[in-house]
């Protein structure tokens, strides 16, 4: 393994002779809760052990915070050295600007395309045949996290499905638990509502309107479940006054709620607070009904500078991503799953371990991120908040606003 | 206004020390001083805000598109906006309370510390000191003070009145209220004091004709002072109202817009279209609207102040 | 209002007869009350940021600290986290001086610069761009700050092609100095431009006989007899940009974060709960810089605000 990152490195620096300057290579991102951090400093560490300097830039509070300054940044001619995006469509019309550094030799040095897997990571990266970003990972949303201490106090059984948990959310509220917790920041709002969909309306539905832009489908029958089964949710999520996601997880980690549905980012703040997969919390995919895993994640892209040495410790950096040892401690600590699969992930605990054996298995769809442009997700996101928030709001209304939006996307 | 400007003009050329042939070169150096300003007022001011209207009517994305025109497109998607819909009604609600209210509690004030008391400067200091901190600030403190956990609903529900709620920032029905709260406690004592000038211009005479009248003090007021007082009113309604539409700092730093979008204003939903939701057409749609309020209320103004006597 | 505080010379309002009249009751139990809701925030501030995380827990924001620490101010300060970097405020307390320094220098040269040329050197065209810059104040920032971004970026990139350096503008301290001078300007330069206009005229008349120009007068006659305005000036300028967020969160990048930005960053970045008292020592720090301002100026200060605003 050693010896794969030493070639590694050495590939990288082959590409660029004289790259022997040591480079203060400004990285933003928006990892700032307690896990995530812990999980970024192992990059700043590996990064850190070349000559170059990983310097931080940290942005708080989520991507939506962070994306326009970093947007901002890159087309106001300030680039950083490289960024964290979810790769999909958002970057598309940096790359199209010719704002962003290309990859591919990088990734032909590296042979990314045999060890990135599911290779549709790399694809998001690439337009026209050319790689633009370095995958980091995988996120996966379609997930449910319950807290034992939670259950135990209502006296009712840990679920096993969200079915099971519908009918446990009574006993719950009666014992002064917050069935649901859930932040109030917009993308929560409709995250949850991808993993609902998912999970009741099924692969095929969403497919037919998160990638054909089916307004029929988004207006049909089958969502009108899915919309029921949000309006309910939000019931349960109804005392839950709370606005970061790690908040909301918290409150299931001290057990005064009983599930959160929140990606599989969550499990990094279940670790940091010491609790152990299967006895403290009990994590299902899919919600227990469908499991199946979305393979969003974060990327890296690097901006272009016109400088060569940057250039070599851009690519340098981008390298080291994705090398074996740096991807097994940044994902052990991130709670996300590593982006190849030849890498041992022995000390994985059991969620981590559920989510590498439903990748194996391939049964694995698209991310919405890379299926919806960043201003139809701003329209859903805004429709969603909305809902969760607001009670008068009825399942239909929504519905129908859902069907215009996906009509009206592009 | 024409007319006012030539004389002005006139009077001017009286005044400017030697005339020399060239008119280009003549007060070469004021020009040259001049520079900043006029291109701020004709590359910013001017400029930008064309620049702005015009993409306003493109469908432009993460990137200015000038080539795509889609005429009024994006106003429609504007109009037909849920969130932007809000966002108005809560700037109305905001602006109309945080207007009037602003008005009464920095005029009563100012009547009041103006009535001969003692330790009027500590009470103005008072007043004041919040006008001081920024909005960043003053949003997190409220934020603070409105926690329903910890603060004046735990504080009172502790006290033993269990079924007291005050909870505005997490309820949407009137979480514009409890920005209204920390607006009024930033914004209003500034109001007093420009109130008080006003008052403190006022003839000591009036008073005296007044009580020799025999007129109550109340009366003075509502019927001679205030009247008296009308060019403070309308300079103060302007400052309020130019403040009430760049509202931005506040929310995002009490509510971020919640709880769901109830809190959100206009100023932001701009901010958030354009570098967000990598809409900037949208974006520049709804500032164009925004500049479009501010000449309503502005044009009146202009005209009433400028309208019929330009000398200040 | 040629200038609104210079007749601060007392009181004018009826006066109050009797010490213990139930009017006055009244008016000092308004004035007492009116004070708690002004003062609550600051008291509040204090004591949460002196309190340990169990006490807060405890539950009561008003109940003052039975344990004092000082804990929660050195964490603000020094050690609370965005992401991996732990240095608190302090880093964009130093980014916060060392952007309001240059831009209060650069903005009251350029608008006091400007006030002159307008009130002493009219030329063609001068008052336009005047009356310009003024409608220029009342424009939501939110229609020119994308152009701006562009601005920026284009004069960046020319001045790196010209020095052959890498000098940006955008996301760089100057470029933000630059937006506050430009934003800075309409005020400042109706400030400047009426006090100068006051001047008499008989001084600038004899210093021209003398032969001194455009130059010369502003540095030998004008700047010497306006300290006052410069007070006032800086005053508003000093407070106005220690306070500013928008801009800040705009041209900026984390690593030139004024503090207001980063203020927001930290208390919004929360690892595991909410730490409320360093949130609020955090508050605290941030608002100190214009607190001080405002309490040591006094007068001065409520002079600034009024010069600021009346004229405006």
């Amino acid at each position: 393994m050693k010896l794969r990152s030493l070639a590694a490195a050495f590939a990288a620096t082959a590409l660029v002779p004289m790259s022997a300057q040591a480079v203060d290579l400004e990285v933003t991102h928006w990892w700032t809760s307690g896990g995530e951090a812990a999980a970024v400093s192992e990059f700043a560490k590996a990064f850190d052990a070349t000559e170059h300097n990983w310097v931080d830039g940290a942005i708080a509070g989520s991507g939506g915070t962070a994306r326009p300054i970093i947007i901002s940044r890159i087309l106001g001619g300030d680039p950083m050295g490289a960024t964290q995006l979810n790769h999909g469509r958002q970057a598309e019309e940096l790359i199209e600007a010719g704002l962003l550094l290309d990859l591919t030799d990088v990734a032909e040095a590296e042979g990314w395309k045999d060890i990135v897997n599911p290779s549709s990571l790399l694809d998001a990266c690439t337009l026209d045949g050319r790689i633009y970003c370095a995958p980091v990972n995988i996120h996966s949303w379609q997930w449910i996290w319950l807290s034992h201490k939670a259950f135990a106090d209502a006296g009712v059984d840990v679920p096993s499905n969200w079915d099971e948990f519908v009918a446990a959310a009574p006993a719950l509220e009666e014992a002064g638990k917050i069935p649901l917790a859930m932040g109030q920041q917009p993308w929560q709002s409709s995250g949850a509502f991808g993993v609902l969909s998912i999970a009741i309306a099924g692969v095929d539905a969403w497919k037919s309107v998160n990638i054909d832009k089916d307004a029929e489908v988004a207006g049909g029958p089958v969502y009108a479940k899915v919309f029921e089964a949000a309006a309910k949710a939000r019931e349960f999520a109804a005392n839950s006054n709370v606005q970061d996601w790690n908040q909301a997880t918290n409150l299931v980690i001290t057990g005064q709620a009983g599930a959160q549905i929140m990606g599989d980012w969550a499990q990094g703040e279940f670790q940091v607070a010491e609790q152990v997969a299967g006895e403290d919390y009990t994590c299902l995919p899919g919600l227990g009904v469908n499991e199946i895993l979305d393979t969003a994640g974060d990327a890296f892209y690097f901006p272009k500078i016109d400088d060569p040495e940057v250039e070599a410790a851009q690519k340098e950096l981008a390298a080291l991503l994705l090398s074996p040892e740096v991807q097994v401690n940044f994902n052990l600590k991130k709670g996300s799953l590593p982006i190849r699969g030849d890498i041992d992930l022995s000390a994985a605990n059991d969620c981590m371990k559920k989510g590498l054996e439903i990748l194996a298995s391939g049964n694995i769809m698209p991310s919405g991120d890379m299926a919806l442009t960043p201003d139809t997700q701003g329209q859903i996101e805004d429709l969603m908040v909305e809902f969760w928030n607001d009670p008068s709001y009825s399942a239909e209304d929504a519905q129908a606003r859902y069907a215009e939006i996906i009509g009206d996307a592009d | 206004m024409a007319v006012a400007e030539s004389t002005e003009a006139e009077a001017q050329t009286e005044r400017a020390p030697a005339k020399r042939p060239n008119r280009l070169f003549r007060n070469l150096n004021a020009k040259i001083a001049s520079i900043p300003m006029v291109a701020t007022a004709l590359l910013i001011f001017v400029g930008c805000t064309a620049w702005t209207i015009y993409h306003s009517f493109t469908k432009s994305r993460l990137l200015p598109a000038p080539d795509k025109w889609v005429g009024l497109d994006q106003y429609e998607r504007l109009w037909n906006t849920r969130r932007w819909l809000v966002s108005i009604e809560n700037l109305a609600i905001y602006g109309i309370c945080s207007l009037i209210l602003s008005l009464v509690i920095g005029f009563t004030l100012a009547a009041l510390l103006d009535r001969k008391i003692r330790g009027e400067a500590v009470f103005r200091t008072i007043f004041l000191y919040p006008f001081a901190l920024s909005f960043i600030v003053t949003g997190l403190v409220w934020q603070w003070i409105l926690n329903p956990q910890f603060g004046i609903q735990g504080v009172v529900q502790r006290w033993g009145w269990e079924s007291f709620t005050f909870d505005p920032l997490n309820n949407a029905d009137i979480v514009i209220y409890g920005i209204l709260i920390a607006g009024i406690w930033q914004g209003s004592g500034f109001i007093m004091i420009i109130m008080l000038a006003g008052l403190r211009g006022i003839d000591e005479d009036i008073w005296k004709a007044t009580r020799v009248e025999g007129i109550p003090a109340w009366k003075t007021y509502i019927l001679v002072i205030i009247p008296m007082m009308r060019p403070i009113f309308v300079t103060a309604l302007v400052l309020i109202a130019s403040g009430i539409i760049k509202v931005y700092d506040l929310v995002v730093a009490q509510t971020s817009g919640g709880p769901g979008i109830a809190s959100e204003v206009p100023a932001k939903y701009v901010i958030e279209k354009m570098f967000q939701a990598q809409n900037l057409g949208q974006g520049f749609a709804a500032s164009t609207m925004m500049l479009l309020s501010v000449l309503i209320v502005l044009i009146p103004w202009a005209y009433l102040e400028f309208g019929g006597k330009r000398r200040d | 209002m040629t200038d609104a505080t210079a007749t601060y010379t007392g009181p004018h309002g009826p006066k109050p007869k009797r010490r213990l009249s139930p009017t006055n009751i009244m008016l000092y139990g308004t004035l007492f009350v009116v004070a708690v809701y002004y003062l609550l925030p600051l008291y509040v501030m204090i004591v949460t940021s002196l309190k340990g995380m169990p006490e807060i827990r405890l539950g009561n924001v008003f109940a003052p600290p039975v344990e004092v620490t000082f804990e929660p101010w050195v964490k603000a300060w020094a050690e609370a986290c965005t992401g991996i970097n732990c240095d608190g405020l302090s880093r964009g307390f130093w980014n916060s001086v060392q952007i309001l320094v240059p831009s209060v220098i650069l903005s009251i040269a350029v608008a006091s610069v400007n006030g002159y040329a307008l009130a002493n050197w009219k030329f063609k065209g001068s008052e336009v761009f005047f009356t310009i810059l003024i409608f220029g104040a009342f424009i939501p920032y939110q229609v020119m700050i994308y152009p701006i971004v562009i601005l920026l970026r284009e004069a960046g990139e020319g001045i790196s092609a010209v020095t052959g350096t890498n000098f940006r503008l955008m996301g760089s301290i100057w470029g933000l100095v630059i937006v506050h001078t430009i934003f800075g300007m309409p005020i400042l330069t109706l400030l400047f431009r009426n006090y100068f206009t006051s001047v008499p005229e008989e001084l600038f008349k004899a210093a021209r006989v003398d032969g001194a120009g455009f130059w010369g007068i502003y540095f030998r006659i004008m700047l010497p007899m306006s300290l006052p305005i410069f007070v006032v000036a800086i005053i508003l300028q000093v407070t106005g940009i220690w306070n500013d967020f928008l801009f800040g969160v705009i041209y900026t990048k984390p690593d030139t974060y004024p503090m207001t930005v980063q203020l927001n960053n930290i208390v919004n970045s929360v690892q595991g709960v909410k730490e409320y008292n360093v949130n609020m020592a955090a508050t605290l720090l941030t608002g100190l810089v214009p607190l001080v301002i405002y309490f040591v100026s006094g007068k001065l200060f409520v002079r600034g605000i009024a010069a600021g605003a009346v004229k405006g």
